[in-house]
Formats: structure tokens, sequence, C-alpha cells
């Protein structure tokens, strides 16, 4: 993709490149995202999908080049990138031995934003409501990622990264997903997104591939 | 600030709703604790002299492979599920996110410490004014245990096996600790002024409060790289 330099971008990478035990992923990758507009990375296992996502969400540091957020590098303003992105990686810190409703609060406090009312909407919005005192452990793998989605309702972030969102889901999961998506487009959000499954959003969508 | 605060009590809640949830897990630093101080004076000799000659030591040494016997579970669990990851990304400063959890392990696992120990000293036949020496030095000392003990987890929780490098990297830190600690309730328990060694572990506590969270929030950020 062709780097822009245009002010109004909000989601900025510069030159990123990437090594993972000795072996370069990418270098020299570029890309602008603006407001209401999502990003799909493309790739095989293995290219660096997950690599380049931990990247924009500063997990992990680039071996060259920077990832900067409404113009500043992301390395230099932790905490305004902290409360403007949100991140649902792989594993998605759901606790087994508490339960969904705890999980939730637990991790809306973190950032700074728990209701009580607001953590009972979310839940009942990814279809969660039923299960708000199920502990941890006996949700399902499609369960767990609907709450993480409820995480990502909750925290009023600007930028989503989503590792893999339709992963486990079913088919009103995956439906889920494309709404949430879609309506945080339309409110001017963004988004960047891998998957493994054919994705169709009615979004701008920008698509990125690795090729290893 | 309220959003600070909310979500630093909010982080201390979980921690100890999770202990709370697992306190057969969280019984066994402490039961490790009695049983070796326990087992002394049947391995070594029941005689109350020699007993109450070796007692700071036997247990200080206890209370430190106790202390670290339960860091494994400081962060591991959270590293392997996310909730690391989640706990990097708040927009709140990690050092006192992380200072929160270490007291969180501290009250759960080094608070238990200071309760037990006053039996187990008149078991081993200490002194009323040594007993009070040594609750002062387990008071100041178990935090430290935790503080320290936290760096060498952060530095090891993205290795698969750092049970091994966890204790090495700990152990000749700890040692300091140790030697005040007993040095103080051994003069006590022979009547020489305790204030010296009490001051230098208050003194060692001081720092460690102030730089191992910043170095244990490093060390996290390092290994989730």
């Amino acid at each position: 993709m062709q780097k822009s330099a245009e002010s109004s971008a909000e989601l900025e990478a510069d030159r990123l490149e990437c090594q993972r035990g000795g072996r370069t992923l990418f270098c020299g990758l570029s890309f602008a995202l603006h407001a209401g507009e999502a990003l799909l990375v493309e790739g095989e296992n293995g290219s660096g999908k997950t690599s380049l996502l931990r990247l924009l969400c500063g997990l992990s540091r680039p071996a060259s080049g920077e990832v900067r957020w409404r113009g500043r590098a992301i390395a230099a303003q932790r905490a305004e990138y902290a409360r403007d992105m949100a991140w649902l990686g792989h594993q998605h810190g759901v606790k087994p031995e508490l339960q969904t409703f705890e999980n939730l609060a637990f991790a809306a406090a973190l950032r700074g934003e728990a209701r009580r009312d607001g953590v009972e909407r979310a839940l009942e919005t990814v279809g969660l409501g039923e299960q708000a005192e199920v502990a941890g452990r006996a949700l399902s793998a499609g369960q767990k990622q609907r709450l993480a989605l409820a995480r990502l309702l909750l925290s009023r972030a600007r930028l989503w990264i989503l590792d893999e969102p339709f992963t486990a889901l079913d088919a009103g999961g995956g439906e889920l997903v494309r709404t949430l998506i879609e309506n945080h487009l339309g409110e001017g959000g963004l988004a960047v997104l891998t998957s493994h499954q054919p994705v169709s959003l009615q979004v701008p969508l920008a698509r990125l591939g690795l090729t290893g | 600030m309220s959003g600070l605060n909310h979500a630093l009590a909010g982080l201390l809640r979980r921690d100890l709703l999770l202990a709370f949830r697992h306190r057969g897990e969280m019984a066994n630093p402490p039961l490790f604790f009695a049983l070796i101080v326990t087992l002394y004076p049947l391995g070594v000799s029941p005689d109350a002299e020699l007993l109450r000659t070796i007692a700071p030591g036997v247990i200080w040494i206890a209370a430190l492979l106790a202390a670290l016997f339960s860091l494994e579970n400081l962060f591991r669990a959270d590293f392997d599920d996310g909730a690391l990851e989640q706990l990097l990304l708040s927009p709140y400063p990690l050092p006192l996110l992380v200072g929160v959890r270490v007291f969180a392990h501290w009250l759960v696992s080094g608070l238990p410490l200071l309760l037990l120990a006053p039996l187990l000293a008149v078991q081993l036949g200490l002194s009323p004014k040594a007993i009070g020496v040594l609750e002062a030095t387990l008071l100041l000392g178990t935090p430290l245990l935790s503080l320290i003990g936290a760096i060498g987890v952060a530095l090891t929780v993205g290795l698969r096996r750092g049970g091994i490098l966890l204790t090495l990297l700990v152990l000749p830190l700890y040692i300091p600790v140790l030697i005040f600690a007993t040095g103080a309730v051994a003069a006590a328990a022979t009547g020489l002024p305790v204030e010296g060694p009490l001051y230098f572990l208050a003194a060692l506590l001081a720092l460690a409060l102030t730089l191992a969270p910043p170095a244990i929030a490093a060390a996290l950020r390092l290994s989730v790289n």
C-alpha cells in the first residue's frame, strides 16, 4: 500500500520492520488509515499477521520504523493511545475462576470504564445476558470470544485491533461481529483485523497482503 | 484520578477474589512454612538451647522458601490467558498497577506468615522480646521478598520452564534480607541492640518500594514482546 502523507490519517504505519526468531517477517511496511476505514490484513499462517497487529497495538516494538496515532508515535503517548485503542487477541484474558459479569467488570475497570449498567448492557448485546453468573471455565470458546467482544464494546475505543474476530463463532456470532464493526466504523471509528474466513463488510475496507 | 483509583481498587479486588477462589492453593505457602519449622526439632534435636539458637535462621529460611514457592502464580496465569496483555494496555501507569498486584500477592502469601510465626517461634523457645523483633523483621522483610521476587517472575514469565532460573535470579537478592533479619532476631534473643539491622531492612524496603515497580513493569513489557 502507498504511504499517505495526508494529515487526516489517524493511524499510520511508517516503514515497519518486524523480526521474529532471527527471520524478517516483513520490512518497509507502510499504510495510513482514516476515520471510518477498516484494514483487513491477509496472509498465510506465519506470514506475520499477528506480529503486525501486536506492533500496531504497542505490545511489541518494531525492529525499525514506527506506528503513529494522530501524528504522534504511539511509544511517546502510551496512556492516550491505550485509551483510544482496544485489542482483541487470540487469548482473551478470561479468568476461569471469575464469573462472566466479574470478568467483564474487572477488565473494564482496568481501563477506568466501569458502569454496572454498561456492563450488563454490553453482555446483552453480545448475547451473554443469560450467562452473567457462569464461571469463565464453563464458557465455550465462542462464548469467550463473545465476552471479548463485550469488552471491546465497553471500551469506547476509537481504534479496534482485532486478531481473528470471527474465530470460534457460530453464524449468529459472525453476523454480530460484522454488525459491531460496521456500527463502529459508521460512528467514525477505525478497525484493523485479520481473518481466515472471507470477510464481507459494508464499509470502506482496505486490504493488506503479507507474503511472508 | 477517580478512574485511576477505580482501576487500582478493581485490580486489588480481582486478585483477592481470585486468591479466595483458589484458597486450597493459597494455603500451600503458609503450610509449607509451618511444616519446615515444625520438622526442625524432630530432625535436629529437641535440645531447647540449640533450638533457641537456630530459631531465627530456621524461621527466616522457611519464610524465604515459602515466598519463593508462592512467586510462580504471580503473573503466570495472567500471561497464559492473555490478561497480562490487557494489563499492559491499560491507560494507567503500569508501575502502579503492578504495585497493586504485588501488594495483593503479599496480602495472601506474606501476611499469613506473620500470623503463623509467633506460634512457631514459641515452639522453638524464642523469648517474647525476640518474637516481637521477629514480627518486625517479617513485616519489613516479607514485602521485600514479594517485590524482589516479582522482578524475577516478570523477567522469566515468558520462558517455558523459568523455575530454576527464577530461583537463581532471586535467591542472591534475598540474602541481604535474610542476613539483616536473622541478625536482628538473634541480637534480640541475646539482649543486644536491634535497631541497626531493622533500619537496614527498612531502608531496603523503601528502596524496593520505589525501584521495584518500574523494574517489574519494564520486565513485563520485555517478556510480552
